[in-house]
């Protein structure tokens, strides 16, 4: 049964991106464990607002999982200790009376903290505008049995789609890369035929950009795909590997 | 080709190709230490093969090249993915319990193992193909025992049951780099799917523990008392 709980927050602030940040430590009584982590967020900023404080800056838009703008490091991990959910869909029955709750931005040199919890994400609109797409001209609406798609490229494609930019794969790893980002972008679109005109140029030209806005080298640790909270699997990795050699050798 | 070494993936391809290369060589070194069990003759007649012959010594060169391109390049990734990961560190980071802890350790592995390939080449090389090179023939008058005679200098170290120990530890962290190290190399070829991941992450602990024993299978024997 969900129950009212009292907790400490230990928030990570941080006035801008070039000041130095520190944790502050705020206590908060009868939080239902029916409430979503964000709705004690809330509460916690309505507290700090009627306390004449700085409430705490964070990223949020959907709160239902499918925008990607919610991020938060808690208690060690990105979107918090529950599987496959992110921040926004993290409710407070994951958590007993009496703890103490660790919140930290997302910290990789990709994502510069912009203020406390809130960090620049636009590094991932840039890969995207990098190749992210399909430029061709595909007119109108064709019959849906006229490109034949087979079933298992469909569903490797929707999977891979289901990719919403969160970020949490570069949170995690521990060399700041974002294949598993770039990898689902580029999977989503080479398996299908609208996608397959544009598949190695879109390969080289998303993992330029990859690299040169900063994101570190994979090393197949596995870690972003087990907090990716859309279950991205690191086969799409391999995948991208593949497209960016085949386009590669091409040349 | 300059995307080899402009390019994250370049750079891994690198890494991978190196390293399964390396795999082989480890692969036929580990057959042939097997055989110094079996027979010291038939060791020596193959130490005795890979000498200081023409051949022989291209193959060390391509070896060396391999090992060099290899910790080089593991080296420019660590410190670029140590700048990519940024100053700011987590206080409170935890694993993931599907992570491996090989898989995060690569470099550390690889640095102990880069060690005792020091010594390794200290305990064998220098005494046989390099005695050979600068010696030839007359090794004896230089005051050398026979370079080609491996097995005596197999028998000489693993009879210190120190250098058995130490060689078993070496052995354990080359174990635990390769678990990752093979299907990492695969991975980044490209050769993955949902299917074959989880069969390439199977096969590679058995490569890697196929190696080790072979290779462990020697100190141990000597540490046991079998070849004394």
């Amino acid at each position: 049964m969900d129950k009212n709980i009292n907790i400490k927050v230990r928030v990570w602030r941080q006035k801008g991106p070039k000041v130095k940040g520190n944790f502050e430590t705020y206590e908060l009584k009868d939080i239902s464990q029916g409430s979503s982590f964000l709705e004690m967020m809330d509460i916690l900023n309505e507290q700090l607002i009627n306390e004449g404080k700085d409430p705490v800056v964070f990223d949020h838009d959907c709160r239902e999982g499918i925008c990607g703008m919610c991020s938060l490091y808690i208690n060690g991990f990105p979107h918090g200790p529950d599987e496959d959910v992110t921040t926004c869909q993290l409710h407070m029955r994951k958590f007993n009376d009496g703890d103490t709750i660790t919140v930290e931005p997302w910290r990789s040199a990709g994502f510069p903290i912009i203020r406390d919890l809130m960090v620049d994400r636009t590094a991932f609109d840039k890969i995207i505008q990098a190749g992210g797409y399909v430029s061709v001209n595909t007119g109108g609406v064709p019959d849906g049995n006229a490109i034949p798609i087979p079933k298992y490229a469909a569903d490797e494609a929707m999977d891979a789609a289901a990719c919403i930019g969160c970020g949490a794969c570069v949170a995690t790893c521990k060399n700041g890369s974002a294949m598993l980002f770039v990898s689902a972008k580029v999977s989503q679109l080479a398996l299908l035929p609208q996608g397959k005109a544009e598949r190695a140029k879109r390969a080289k030209a998303m993992v330029a950009k990859m690299d040169e806005l900063g994101f570190g080298n994979c090393t197949n640790t596995g870690a972003c795909e087990q907090e990716c909270p859309k279950n991205i699997s690191i086969s799409h990795i391999a995948r991208l590997n593949r497209e960016f050699l085949k386009a590669k050798f091409k040349d | 080709m300059s995307w080899l070494i402009n390019s994250s993936i370049g750079r891994k391809l690198i890494m991978s190709i190196s390293g399964l290369f390396l795999v082989l060589f480890l692969m036929f070194h580990s057959l042939m230490n097997f055989v110094v069990i079996i027979s010291a003759d038939a060791y020596n007649a193959i130490a005795a093969a890979l000498g200081a012959n023409w051949y022989a010594l291209i193959g060390t060169g391509i070896l060396a090249l391999g090992f060099i391109i290899h910790i080089i390049y593991a080296s420019v990734l660590t410190l670029q993915n140590q700048k990519a990961r940024g100053s700011n560190k987590y206080a409170v980071a935890k694993s993931q319990k599907t992570v491996t802890w090989a898989s995060k350790n690569m470099f550390i592995l690889g640095t102990i193992i880069f060690g005792f390939l020091v010594l390794h080449l200290i305990n064998f090389w220098s005494k046989m193909q390099l005695v050979e090179l600068m010696h030839g023939h007359n090794y004896a008058a230089a005051g050398f025992h026979d370079p080609t005679d491996g097995a005596y200098f197999i028998r000489e170290l693993f009879t210190q049951p120190l250098y058995s120990i130490i060689y078993i530890v070496w052995l354990v962290a080359i174990w635990f780099h390769l678990t990752h190290g093979f299907w990492s190399a695969m991975q980044t070829l490209g050769w993955n799917n949902r299917i074959w991941l989880p069969r390439l992450k199977t096969l590679s602990y058995v490569v890697a523990t196929i190696i080790c024993l072979l290779f462990i299978s020697v100190p141990v024997y000597y540490l046991l008392g079998f070849g004394a």
